[in-house]
């Protein structure tokens, strides 16, 4: 074990822990844009940077390691004099549009610049100029917002590993396009939204359907219901009505969602969903009870078991079931009414 | 090649190739055209310098039309004709050295080539009024080592660049080569080797000067199944071309170098990081890789021991960022070039996340000396903690323009007045630029600090890799300084914050300042950005980038304060701070002026009336004053 102090209290951390990690261990929060613990460190946005005593400059949190003995000051006069530059340098580069910004609320760019008193740049010069690709057909990509924290960029290629996107040009005017600039709709984009979950600016939005502040909503935690990996995903719910799905730290998920999970949540509020087992009467669909749908379910299956035998009854299940519903359903099959007639809707 | 036998048997044998050269005649040519002592008959080496300078200025039509020449008068025997790298004097080029003499013929065209063959080929008198105008004293003619620019040298690393021919191993190896390949292999251990390194005090080349031998340490250290070598060949720096010569001039060397360095940590593959913008220097370092295989100083079992080693080229699509070490390792994987945080360094986790062990081709080049003629030799050169020579790259204001080594400790003024030759036109020195991009502007005050690693740091620049840049009192500070900005915010990669963002800042401020409309403040605010900017880039390239405009601003403060209180350029080269103004008095009402401007602001009458300028619609192009016969045209 390191101890190392930072601003004045010790922690002590195993080897190869980051200042930030540390920090966190402890409760001390440090700024962040580019970091994901989910990624290789790249040490990109440099808000995190910090003072070791000592050190020549600022080093980076996200990207430094600590070492026995290491002094550490994260709100220092210094640190603080870099962030506010920083900031300085990002809003000089960003449209300040937040009145009508989607992201306003849980924008890290607006909330850093309200931590540091930013209130805008001292710079005036070149800004950037490009337009909106909005040919996804589940986000907008705008690149006038894009801080190229790169978080993007690094999900799509190693953690999603389809890599659609990739930096273009460099210097001032780099920005994140696909390849030979062709659009979204052009690439290999499977549209998982996983960048657009990660984006802490207004760069990469849902295209949403609602109008919402994210103060307005509240987060309900459940499982996505579309397959059996039992992904972990925050509902954000304003007025009874789901307007947005943010992927959540789940064991079998870790934060990743699929095109389905994180955009296809509209089916939840739609007046034709289905609520109620419809059964045919008279040859005339009308909604009835579960009990009433499960009485005729069983009786018909007693049914045709003992007229027909039991081969005449087949169960098809769901890849929209987990593993433990399906193994269930073929037992019920087998073991109930002793068939081994079990499909799967996938194989169809 | 199986063995150091085999080796010594190659040397003995490629001795007789180079023998006019190894052996110099100290004795000096008589210049004059007695037509007695003629040498006519008696062999000589030709050399003709083949690197990307005269090339451009035409060696190869040179080289052909010898050819022709040594065919014509049956000297082909007698005569080598020998295309060599860089000799270093690239603005005398193309250069011809004729050996056993050393006489040193400058500048010479297609037309000269018959006369240096008739006259000094053949009657053995040398051509006097083609040497390089240093090379004659009197009526005494000096060997190329004892003209002016090449007396303070000390060649170490550039050794063999003009004196061998780069495409033919066996030249090298009759220079001593390989034979410090075949000494680590057969006498030292890899532990040997390193502390070898260390104890030359070897600081690394590229412009970091982290001690080498450390380095080596490290990647030996380092746990890992497979390490490699590196060499860092993306020479950036404008007008910087050590790199480039040493792999034009003498291939092997890095070749051998790198076979050195993979032995010593535990290497068994060598990547070479070359710019595509070297052809030559990669075609040569190709042929040299090809030739080391097919001699078995590349591959299986080196020198009959178990130790393996080969390498390949990698090329760079020019980028500056490249030079950085882990922007140029993810180039080598394959990915964009940009930086990756450090630590992890190379040394731990380089190419492939494996140990990886990256110098720059100037440190490289040294290796092979330093094993030959040991640590003691090398560190006896240069200062307590700068040891050994430096190549620069001297360019600018200044009458010998071209690559030099000197020993660490030699003084700026030496450089430039003894080596370079001073100023040209009899203007005064105003600064030297030392370290490219990431370096600084010194001042004449500090002309005779001895040149090192540490005291070019504490004089607000830096060694760099060795780009020395001259500058008179016609160039703008402000300007200057816009200039390098300019390139590194056109280089910079875009990863981090503070460079992509911070750079372009200051860019703009300073175009602001040089246009007339820099403001008090902006010094402050250029002063804090950079404080910013150096602290929180993520690689040397952001880190380094602020120190032209620091180092001018702390020297040369006045200049920018004229710009921005008095809104005047005092070298008067900011276009938006000037005007051209006819002195009434001296005009002669030739019109000449009116004629020549390109967008006709000047009004007058031919022969009656004195001429003005329309300064609202003048472009400041300075054709008015040029073109003027009686300097009644004065810029202000």
């Amino acid at each position: 074990m390191i101890t190392v102090k930072i601003n004045g209290f010790e922690v002590k951390v195993e080897k190869d822990t980051t200042i930030l990690e540390a920090a966190n261990k402890i409760g001390i929060k440090i700024p962040t844009f580019c970091h994901d613990p989910r990624l290789r460190p790249h040490g990109s946005c440099r808000i995190c940077t910090v003072e070791v005593k000592g050190g020549r400059n600022l080093p980076t949190a996200c990207t430094t390691p600590v070492f026995e003995g290491m002094e550490v000051e994260t709100e220092s006069e210094g640190v603080v004099e870099a962030r506010k530059e920083i900031l300085d340098l990002l809003l000089a580069n960003h449209p300040l549009d937040c009145l009508t910004c989607q992201q306003a609320g849980r924008c890290a760019l607006q909330d850093l610049c309200f931590q540091y008193d930013v209130k805008e740049s001292s710079y005036g010069g070149a800004k950037k100029e490009f337009e909106i690709d909005n040919s996804n057909p589940f986000y907008y990509s705008d690149q006038n917002k894009c801080i190229l924290c790169g978080k993007c960029v690094y999900v799509c290629s190693q953690l999603q590993c389809t890599d659609a996107i990739g930096f273009a040009e460099r210097g001032f005017p780099t920005h994140i396009a696909t390849p030979f600039n062709q659009g979204l709709e052009e690439s290999t984009c499977v549209s998982c939204g996983n960048c657009v979950s990660v984006c802490p600016v207004g760069a990469l939005v849902p295209k949403s359907k609602e109008k919402f502040r994210y103060w307005e909503t509240s987060p309900v935690r459940t499982t996505c219901s579309y397959c059996g990996v039992g992904c972990q995903m925050d509902l954000l719910v304003k007025d009874n009505k789901i307007v947005e799905i943010q992927p959540a730290m789940g064991p079998s998920n870790e934060g990743l969602l699929c095109v389905k999970g994180k955009f296809a949540y509209n089916f939840i509020g739609h007046p034709d969903r289905l609520k109620a087992p419809l059964i045919r009467k008279n040859g005339k669909l009308e909604e009835g009870t579960w009990e009433e749908a499960y009485e005729l379910i069983s009786s018909k299956i007693a049914e045709a078991k003992e007229t027909l035998g039991p081969n005449s009854v087949a169960g098809l299940s769901s890849a929209r079931c987990t593993t433990e519903e399906n193994y269930l359903l073929q037992k019920l099959m087998r073991a109930v009414v002793g068939t081994n007639n079990v499909d799967h809707c996938a194989r169809l | 090649m199986k063995s150091i036998q085999d080796l010594d048997r190659i040397r003995q044998k490629s001795l007789e190739k180079v023998n006019l050269r190894r052996n110099v005649e100290d004795a000096n040519v008589e210049a004059e055209a007695s037509g007695e002592g003629l040498t006519d008959g008696k062999p000589k080496d030709v050399l003709v310098c083949g690197g990307t300078g005269c090339t451009s200025s035409g060696c190869q039509k040179i080289i052909n039309k010898m050819e022709i020449q040594l065919e014509k008068h049956q000297l082909k025997k007698e005569v080598k004709l020998i295309k060599t790298g860089c000799f270093g004097l690239c603005e005398a080029g193309p250069i011809v050295i004729v050996h056993p003499e050393g006489a040193f013929y400058s500048r010479i065209k297609e037309k000269d080539v018959e006369e240096i063959v008739e006259e000094h080929l053949l009657k053995g008198k040398v051509v006097t009024h083609l040497l390089f105008k240093g090379a004659i004293d009197g009526d005494q003619v000096k060997p190329i080592d004892e003209v002016d620019f090449y007396k303070k040298q000390q060649r170490v690393a550039l050794r063999n660049c003009g004196l061998i021919s780069p495409e033919d191993i066996e030249e090298y190896i009759a220079f001593d080569g390989y034979k410090a390949l075949s000494k680590v292999l057969t006498e030292m251990t890899p532990e040997e080797a390193i502390d070898e390194v260390k104890k030359s005090g070897l600081r690394g080349r590229g412009g970091g000067g982290f001690p080498t031998g450390l380095k080596w340490e490290f990647t030996a250290k380092a746990e890992g199944d497979q390490k490699y070598v590196a060499c860092n060949a993306d020479e950036g720096d404008p007008g910087a071309f050590m790199d480039r010569s040493v792999l034009e001039g003498d291939p092997h060397a890095i070749v051998e170098a790198m076979a050195i360095a993979g032995y010593a940590v535990g290497a068994d593959m060598g990547y070479v990081y070359i710019r595509a913008e070297y052809p030559i220097a990669v075609a040569r370092l190709q042929i040299a890789i090809e030739d080391a295989r097919k001699f078995g100083l590349l591959g299986k079992s080196i020198f009959g021991t178990d130790f393996n080693f080969d390498m390949e080229i990698r090329l760079g699509a020019g980028a500056f960022v490249c030079g950085e070490e882990t922007a140029l390792i993810n180039s080598i994987e394959g990915k964009r070039g940009m930086p990756r945080p450090r630590p992890p360094f190379p040394a731990h986790k380089g190419i492939w996340d494996k140990p990886t062990l990256l110098n720059n081709v100037e440190t490289y080049a040294n290796i092979p000396q330093i094993i030959l003629n040991g640590a003691e030799w090398y560190s006896s050169i240069g200062t307590e903690k700068s040891k050994g020579t430096k190549v620069f790259a001297l360019g600018g204001k200044i009458n010998n323009t071209g690559l030099l080594e000197i020993p660490m400790g030699t003084t700026l003024r030496e450089v430039i007045y003894e080596v370079g030759g001073g100023i040209p036109n009899g203007k005064a020195f105003k600064a030297v630029q030392t370290g490219g991009p990431s370096g600084g502007c010194i001042p004449a005050d500090h002309l005779d600090a001895a040149i090192d690693y540490d005291n070019l740091i504490s004089l607000g620049s830096m060694m760099g890799s060795g780009g020395m840049i001259v500058m008179d009192e016609d160039n703008c500070m402000v300007d200057i300084a816009r200039f390098f900005l300019d390139f590194t915010v056109d280089e910079s990669c875009g990863k981090c914050t503070p460079c992509r963002e911070g750079t372009k800042r200051m860019l703009e401020i300073l175009e602001r300042i040089t246009e007339g409309e820099g403001e008090e403040a902006d010094l402050n605010k250029l002063e804090s950005l950079a404080k910013t900017i150096k602290n929180t880039s993520l690689c040397g390239l952001g880190q380094t980038a602020p120190n032209p405009v620091l180092s001018t601003l702390h020297y040369f403060r006045h200049e920018y304060e004229a710009h921005v209180k008095d809104k005047k350029c005092p070298a008067g080269v900011c276009q938006g701070l000037l005007q051209y103004l006819v002195i009434p008095e001296a005009c002669k009402k030739c019109g000449i002026c009116a004629n020549k401007c390109p967008v006709n602001c000047i009004d007058g009458v031919k022969g009656k009336e004195v001429y003005v300028i329309r300064q609202a619609d003048c472009i400041k192009c300075g054709a008015c004053m040029a073109a003027c016969p009686f300097k009644a045209i004065k810029k202000g």
